[in-house]
């Protein structure tokens, strides 16, 4: 489904050059909901900002679906790749209704034009989905998204995500900025979408118990590079100390634990 | 009196037009368009040499209305293509425009209109009084224009647009342009200011290369004033406050005159009516600091103190 070849990007900083992707190669079956660790700065964000076309890479490739989006500008790709961001301010607008947002996400593979933005049965897909989020936004449709708290953000942007099926599911440690408790029912919900509707998921975590209870491969990053990539058996018997343990073997280095330990 | 107020209901429908326009950039695209003070002259020169060369009234209209489209379309490119920051685009296409509408208008920097027809001869022609045509034709006018923008921001496209004002990441990983998206409002915004100006120079009875002068300023006052008294929770609700709001910024003007202010004061009233405006939270909490330095360890205090 996702081949990424050899992508290369390097950073400007003050004068020197920050090599964010040192040449990362990826390849992801169809339905595989791979979790992805490393410490601060290891190029997580970059590798899926690169993948979403932020902004374009220094080399290498990204192929999705048998298509090479490499050139392809961020707006383009966007009608094949549902996004939820860190930030739950990012992900929605907040001065427009839920439904509104809701019209912008189904409208994401079809040419905007003229005809009205939500009729009665987006309206009605709308409710029904709502309802599945268990949030009782299904009766606050007209209602401003910047009403709603950060979890219900959350909620409704992977809703959006993911209510018209996207080839690739990109998630950028979207509980990182909730309440623990938030965290656990967007992580649920975010398990429940993706096995439901089968998607390809990459998802970015700095929780490693997370990480391995996810999904079905797992892979860290250190440098730009990819330093583990686990599924199977082999994951399967994989514990936090094992991974922490792993990463001091490979690099010869302590992993910086600030974040990377689980609450 | 009646008829003094009746010349400002006028004129705050006709210039409502503008304030649309003002609208579309400033709140929904979220962008400070100064291409007004030039892209309103344009619609009034426009218009005034069509009716000299003995254009159809209405056809002139749309003439200015294209013409604002184009201005906008100027700064828009400048913006998105060329990556010139918003502000300066807007300085840069209001610039080339005085140059530009003075060509427009044969070199000569006013063009008087008196001895042509214009479309209040035609509506008189349809039966109305002289004295109501003006203020039918502009209460037609501002209803169409607001209901087709009220209807365009519910649209696929609207919605879009509105994000980019709202969102711009969102929107672009929803597969929206917004570089497009921006354009687009700037042309749509400028239309608007264009109709405006091609309608007040038929109105006035000339047109003039000064014009625009502060035209965008009275716009944002007009915006303003409108956001301050409806406190507009929906676009619908918005558009509405946008005209309502030109009408009471007319007033406000037509009083500050009756009052005794020199006309020429006046552009510095509407600045200092607009600073308080945009200003008026953090004066409020800034006023509150010096009246009751205590207030923000206090509040209880603060709250009994009020009490007595």
């Amino acid at each position: 489904m996702l081949h990424v070849d050899g992508l290369v990007k390097r950073f400007a900083r003050g004068g020197t050059e920050k090599v964010a992707l040192a040449g990362i190669n990826l390849t992801l079956k169809p339905g595989e909901f791979v979790t992805v660790i490393g410490s601060n700065g290891a190029g997580k964000s970059t590798l899926l900002n690169a993948i979403a076309g932020v902004f374009a890479v220094d080399a290498g490739r990204i192929i999705l679906d048998n298509r090479n989006i490499t050139n392809r500008p961020e707006h383009w790709r966007a009608s094949s790749i549902g996004r939820v961001f860190q930030n739950p301010a990012t992900g929605t607008a907040a001065n427009m209704t839920i439904e509104e947002n809701l019209s912008l996400a189904v409208s994401k593979d079809v040419r905007r034009g003229l005809g009205r933005g939500i009729t009665a049965r987006q309206r009605k897909l709308f409710r029904e989905k709502l309802r599945l989020l268990d949030l009782g936004l299904e009766n606050r449709l007209t209602e401003k998204v910047g009403l709603l708290s950060g979890g219900q953000r959350q909620a409704l942007t992977l809703l959006m995500a993911t209510i018209i099926r996207p080839k690739l599911l990109l998630l950028d440690e979207h509980t990182a900025a909730l309440d623990p408790k938030t965290a656990a029912q967007i992580l649920e919900l975010t398990a429940e979408l993706v096995r439901d509707s089968k998607l390809t998921t990459l998802m970015i975590t700095h929780n490693l118990e997370q990480a391995l209870r996810f999904g079905n491969r797992t892979v860290m990053m250190h440098e730009g590079q990819i330093i583990l990539d686990l599924s199977g058996p082999k994951r399967d018997v994989m514990e936090v100390q094992d991974l922490l343990n792993h990463f001091t073997r490979v690099r010869g280095e302590a992993f910086a634990v600030d974040r990377a330990l689980l609450a | 009196m009646w008829f003094a107020l009746l010349g400002t209901l006028e004129q705050g429908l006709v210039y409502g037009l503008m304030a649309l326009g003002v609208y579309i950039t400033f709140r929904i695209l979220d962008f400070p368009d100064l291409t007004v003070d030039g892209s309103f002259p344009m619609g009034a020169a426009v218009a005034a040499m069509g009716l000299v060369s003995g254009v159809n009234p209405f056809l002139t209209l749309v003439m200015a209305t294209l013409a604002g489209a184009a201005a906008g379309a100027i700064t828009g490119l400048l913006h998105t293509k060329l990556k010139i920051s918003g502000l300066l685009s807007g300085i840069l296409t209001m610039t080339a425009l005085y140059s530009i509408n003075l060509r427009i208008m044969g070199g000569r920097p006013n063009i008087p209109l008196l001895r042509v027809a214009d479309l209040f001869d035609i509506v008189v022609g349809w039966g109305i009084s002289k004295r109501m045509a003006p203020v039918l034709v502009f209460v037609v006018f501002c209803l169409l224009g607001k209901l087709a923008l009220d209807w365009f921001l519910h649209s696929q496209l609207g919605l879009a647009m509105r994000a980019t004002g709202d969102n711009e990441q969102m929107l672009r990983s929803l597969g929206g342009n917004t570089d497009t998206m921006k354009l687009f409002g700037l042309i749509l915004a400028n239309a608007f200011v264009g109709l405006s100006g091609g309608l007040v120079a038929q109105y006035q009875g000339f047109a003039d290369a000064n014009l625009g002068i502060g035209m965008i300023v009275s716009g944002l006052a007009s915006v303003i004033i409108g956001e301050v008294l409806l406190r507009p929770q929906t676009v619908v609700a918005a558009t509405l406050g946008a005209v309502i709001g030109s009408v009471i910024y007319r007033l406000v003007i037509f009083v500050a005159l009756r009052v005794g202010l020199a006309p020429t004061d006046l552009k510095l009233m509407t600045a200092v009516l607009v600073v308080f405006a945009l200003s008026g939270g953090t004066l409020q909490t800034l006023w509150q600091r010096i009246r009751s330095p205590k207030e923000d360890k206090e509040a209880v205090g603060s709250v009994d103190n009020a009490a007595r």
